[in-house]
C-alpha cells in the first residue's frame, strides 16, 4: 500500500529552531527579573505559547501533516479556551 | 510477498489524539493554578522566590536539548542511519536522567527546608503559599512521572532499532515515542515560568 512519509526535517533546521528556543528561555528568564506587575504573567504565558509552536509545528512535523492534525489541534485549543474561559466567567464574578 | 495491513499515518493520529487527553489533564492543574494565583498574588511571588531559579532555568535547557536530539533522532532514522539513531536516542535518556537527577537535588533540598505537602513548616506559612507548593509538587511530580516513562520509552524504542525492528521503512514507534516526549517539553515549557519565575 501507498504510505505517505515525511520528507526528513534537516538537521540544520532543528537546530536553529533548538537555537530560539535556547533563546526564548534567556528572555523569559530576563524579563521576569523586571517588575511590570500584571504584564509580568502575560509575557511569560506569550513567550511559552511562542515556545510551544515551535515545538509543536517543527519538532513535532505538524507543519508536514494533513489539515486533519491540524483542525485537531485547533479543536483542542477550542476547548482549552472554553474550559479555562468559563472557569474564569465563574471565579472572576463571584 | 503477504500483504500487509498498516497505517502509519493513523498511528501517528492515535498518539496525536492521546496527547490532547495529556494537555486536557495538565490543564486542569494550570487552571487550578491560576485560580489559586488570582486569589494568593502575594503568596504566590513569594512562594516562587524560594524556589530555586538555577534548578529550574538548567532543567529547562536539558529539557529543550533532548527534545532537539530526539527530534534528528527521527530524521536519522528517516535517512536509513541506524547508529546515529541509537546515539540520538542514548544522548535524549542520558538528558531524561540528568533532569530526574537535577529534580531530586531540587526537592530533597525543599524537604529539608521543610517544605513539602502536609508539613507543619509549611501549614504555618498560611494557605497561599502551601496551595502553592502542594501545586508545584503535583504537576511537577505528574511531569516527572511523564519524564520517567517517555525515558523508557525511548530506551525500548532504542533496544527494537538495534535489533532491526524499527528501520528507515518502519519508525512509528521511534516518531510516537519523540512525540510523546515532545509533549513533555511542552509541559515544562509553561511550567517553568509559571512556577519558578513569578515575581
Amino acid at each position: 500500500m501507498s504510505e505517505h512519509k515525511h520528507e526528513p526535517v534537516p538537521y540544520r533546521t532543528f537546530i536553529l529552531v533548538w537555537v530560539a528556543l535556547l533563546a526564548l528561555t534567556i528572555i523569559t528568564v530576563a524579563v521576569s527579573r523586571v517588575h511590570l506587575g500584571p504584564l509580568n504573567i502575560w509575557a511569560a504565558l506569550g513567550i511559552a505559547s511562542v515556545k510551544s509552536s515551535l515545538v509543536i509545528f517543527i519538532f513535532m512535523h505538524l507543519k508536514q501533516e494533513s489539515k486533519l492534525f491540524k483542525i485537531g489541534l485547533l479543536v483542542l485549543l477550542v476547548i482549552l479556551a472554553i474550559f479555562i474561559g468559563f472557569t474564569f466567567f465563574d471565579v472572576l464574578y463571584r | 510477498m503477504s500483504i500487509e495491513h498498516r497505517d502509519d499515518t493513523g498511528d501517528r493520529f492515535g498518539m496525536w489524539l492521546f496527547l490532547y487527553t495529556e494537555v486536557i489533564l495538565f490543564s486542569g492543574l494550570f487552571l487550578l493554578y491560576s485560580m489559586a494565583l488570582s486569589k494568593f498574588p502575594q503568596q504566590f511571588a513569594e512562594a516562587s522566590h524560594k524556589l530555586n531559579i538555577y534548578f529550574g532555568t538548567i532543567n529547562t535547557l536539558v529539557l529543550l536539548t533532548s527534545s532537539l536530539t530526539i527530534a534528528l533522532a527521527v530524521t536519522a532514522i528517516q535517512r536509513g542511519r541506524i547508529r546515529q539513531t541509537l546515539i540520538l536516542s542514548g544522548v535524549t535518556v542520558v538528558l531524561a536522567i540528568v533532569f530526574l537527577i537535577n529534580k531530586y537535588f531540587e526537592w530533597s533540598a525543599e524537604i529539608g527546608h521543610g517544605i513539602y505537602p502536609g508539613s507543619e513548616h509549611l501549614a504555618e506559612m498560611g494557605p497561599g503559599i502551601a496551595a502553592f507548593f502542594n501545586l508545584y509538587y503535583f504537576t511537577a511530580g505528574l511531569h516527572g512521572l511523564h519524564v520517567l516513562i517517555g525515558g523508557t520509552l525511548i530506551t525500548v524504542v532504542a533496544v527494537l532499532t538495534a535489533k532491526g525492528k524499527v528501520t528507515s521503512d518502519r519508525y512509528t514507534l521511534l516518531e510516537n515515542s519523540a512525540l510523546y516526549w515532545h509533549l513533555v517539553d511542552l509541559v515544562w515549557i509553561f511550567l517553568f515560568p509559571l512556577y519558578y519565575l513569578i515575581l
